[in-house]
C-alpha cells in the first residue's frame, strides 16, 4: 500500500512535462497554421476566453445550473436505483416478472429519450434532470441488484444461526452489502448524471454549460467550444474527487481504502 | 463424566436421509444416518471428502431439513432453525463492515439486547478468546486465527447448548491450529456444551473428542464406526499425540478410515 501511494508522487513531474509538451505541440502547430486554427483553435485564445468568462462571472451561472442538474439527477437516480435494486433483489418473483423489460430498457440507448423529455418537461432543468436520472438509475440499479443477489450465503446462514429475523437480515446484511456496491458505482453514476445534464442542455436549453458550448459552436467559435470543454473536464474531475473522498470515508472497512489500524 | 449424563440426548439423528436435486439426477448425500450426542459430549466426525460431513451439521442446525428421518434436539423434534445450536462455519463469516466488537455483538442484538449491553458483553467475550485489544479492528485487519477467535466469541456469546463446528481450524497454520484447539478445549471444559466437530484430520478428532465417528464414503453416506476416546482430560493436543494410547487408537481408526477413503477413490476413478 505504501508503495502504491508513493508511485504517483514520483510520476507527477513527468505527467506535468507531458501536459506541457502536448500544449506546446498544439501551440506550435496552430500558431504556424500547420493545423488550421479555425478548426483547432489556439491555446492562448482558449485561455483568454476562460479568463473572460471567469472575470465577468458569466460562466458561473451556467456552471451552477449544470451542477444543480447533475446533483439532482445523481441523488434521485441513486435513491430510485437503490430502492428498486433492493426490492427486486429481495423478491425473486418481481425480478423474474420484470426481467425482460429491464433488459430492454437497459439495452436501449437512453440518450434518445432526451427529445421526449424536452417535450414532456420543457427546456428548463427538469428535462435534463430526467435524462440524468434514467442514466444513473440503471447503473445503480444493476449494481444494487447484483450486490443483493451475490451476498455470500454463508454470511446469511451464519446470521440466521445467530438468531436474525428476516428484518434483521435486510438491515444488517443485505443493506450494508448493497450500499458497498452503490459506493463502488458512484464514480460511474456521478459521471452519468453529468453526461445527462450536458447532453440535455446541448439538445435544447437556455442555460448551462452544454448551452454555452452549443452557442459557441453556432458561431464557429472553436476557442469557446474548447474552453467550455476544459470547464466540463475540470468540473467532472472535481465531482470525481468528491466521490473518492466520500468513498474513503464510507468504505473504510475495505482493504484497499482502509485507514491504518488504530 | 458420561455415567452422570441424563438419558435424553442433546442431539439424536435417527435414519436421516438427505438428497440434492441436481440438473440431471438426484444425489443422495446421507442415508440412514443415526447419531446421538449426549449433553456435554464432544463428538468428532471424520470421513473421506464428499461424504456429507457438513450436511450433517446443516441438518442439526436446522438450515436443511432431511428428506427422511428424525432430528430430535433434547427430546423435541427440530423445527426451523435450531435455537439451541451455535454454528462455527469453515469459511469466514465475519461481516467485513463491522469491527470485531460489533461482530461479536450482532447475535446479542438479534436476541434483543440493547446495543450498549451487547457491546459490553462482546468485549467480555473478546477478552475470553484473548482479543481484548483488537475490539476496534475490522476483519481485514485481523489474521486468520484472530478471525476464527472472533467467530468463536460470536457463537459462544449466545451461550448455545450445542456447538456445531465445521473444520473451523483447517485454514490455519499448524501452530495457530494447536493453540486454537487447546483454547477450544479449555473453553469447552468450563461449560456444559455438546459439540459436533467435523474434521478431515483424524489426529485432531482424537485429540479433541470424547468419541470419533467414522463416516462411510459417499454417496448415501452413514456412520460406519463409533470409537470412544478414553484419553484423560484436560488434554494438551500436542502432548497427547505422543502417548501410546493415542497412537494405538489412531492406528485402529485409520485402518477403518483408509478403507472408506479407498472406496471413495475407486468410486471417483470409476466415474
Amino acid at each position: 500500500m505504501q508503495r502504491d501511494r508513493r508511485k504517483p508522487r514520483r510520476l507527477w513531474p513527468y505527467q506535468l512535462l507531458l501536459f506541457g509538451s502536448l500544449i506546446g505541440l498544439w501551440y506550435g502547430l496552430t500558431e504556424y497554421e500547420l493545423l488550421p486554427s479555425f478548426f483547432f483553435g489556439k491555446p492562448v485564445l482558449v485561455v483568454t476566453q476562460l479568463y473572460h468568462w471567469i472575470s465577468s462571472g458569466s460562466v458561473f451561472r451556467h456552471l451552477g445550473v449544470t451542477i444543480l442538474e447533475t446533483l439532482i439527477a445523481f441523488s434521485s437516480g441513486t435513491l430510485l436505483g437503490v430502492g428498486f435494486g433492493m426490492w427486486l433483489g429481495l423478491s425473486p418473483l418481481a425480478a423474474a416478472l420484470t426481467d425482460p423489460y429491464i433488459k430492454a430498457m437497459n439495452a436501449m440507448p437512453r440518450v434518445v429519450l432526451a427529445p421526449i423529455f424536452a417535450l414532456w418537461f420543457g427546456l428548463g432543468i427538469w428535462s435534463k434532470v430526467a435524462l440524468g436520472i434514467t442514466l444513473v438509475f440503471f447503473s445503480v440499479f444493476f449494481n444494487v441488484y447484483q450486490g443483493i443477489k451475490e451476498v455470500n450465503p454463508i454470511l446469511l446462514a451464519n446470521a440466521r444461526m445467530l438468531g436474525a429475523s428476516s428484518h434483521n437480515l435486510i438491515r444488517h446484511i443485505y443493506w450494508p452489502a448493497a450500499l458497498s456496491w452503490v459506493f463502488s458505482s458512484l464514480h460511474t453514476s456521478v459521471g452519468m448524471a453529468f453526461v445527462g445534464a450536458v447532453v440535455g442542455e446541448y439538445l435544447g436549453s437556455a442555460q448551462g454549460l452544454g448551452y454555452l458550448i452549443l452557442q459557441a459552436e453556432g458561431v464557429f467559435d472553436i476557442n469557446a467550444v474548447i474552453a467550455g470543454m476544459v470547464i466540463l473536464t475540470l468540473c467532472a474531475l472535481l465531482l470525481d474527487t468528491g466521490v473518492t473522498l466520500l468513498e474513503r470515508r464510507l468504505l473504510f472497512w475495505r482493504i484497499d481504502s482502509a485507514p491504518e489500524p488504530r | 463424566m458420561s455415567a452422570l449424563l441424563p438419558s435424553i440426548p442433546a442431539i439424536a439423528l435417527v435414519g436421516v436421509e438427505v438428497s440434492f436435486q441436481s440438473a440431471a439426477r438426484t444425489v443422495t448425500v446421507l442415508s440412514g444416518l443415526t447419531l446421538t450426542v449426549a449433553p456435554g459430549e464432544f463428538v468428532c466426525v471424520v470421513g473421506p471428502t464428499g461424504c456429507g460431513k457438513s450436511t450433517i451439521l446443516n441438518v442439526v442446525a436446522g438450515l436443511l431439513s432431511p428428506d427422511a428421518g428424525e432430528v430430535n434436539i433434547f427430546g423435541a423434534p427440530l423445527q426451523g432453525v435450531n435455537r439451541a445450536a451455535g454454528y462455527l462455519f469453515q469459511a469466514d463469516t465475519l461481516l467485513p463492515w463491522r469491527n470485531a466488537r460489533d461482530n461479536v455483538a450482532i447475535g446479542l442484538l438479534f436476541r434483543g439486547l440493547s446495543p450498549r449491553a451487547a457491546a459490553e458483553e462482546a468485549e467480555r467475550w473478546l477478552a475470553r478468546v484473548g482479543l481484548a485489544d483488537a475490539a476496534s479492528r475490522y476483519p481485514h485487519q485481523l489474521s486468520g486465527g484472530m478471525k476464527k477467535r472472533v467467530a468463536l466469541a460470536q457463537v459462544l456469546a449466545l451461550d448455545p447448548k450445542i456447538l456445531l463446528m465445521d473444520e473451523p481450524f483447517s485454514a490455519l497454520d499448524v501452530q495457530t491450529r494447536h493453540l486454537m484447539e487447546n483454547e477450544l478445549l479449555s473453553l469447552w471444559s468450563t461449560m456444559q456444551k455438546s459439540v459436533i466437530f467435523i474434521t478431515h484430520d483424524l489426529e485432531e478428532a482424537i485429540a479433541l473428542g470424547d468419541r470419533v465417528i467414522v463416516m462411510s464414503a459417499g454417496p448415501a453416506s452413514h456412520a460406519v464406526a463409533d470409537y470412544r476416546v478414553n484419553l484423560p482430560r484436560p488434554r494438551d493436543v500436542e502432548e497427547i499425540r505422543m502417548t501410546s494410547d493415542f497412537v494405538e487408537l489412531q492406528r485402529k481408526i485409520w485402518l477403518q478410515l483408509r478403507h472408506e477413503v479407498r472406496q471413495r477413490q475407486d468410486a471417483s476413478d470409476a466415474a
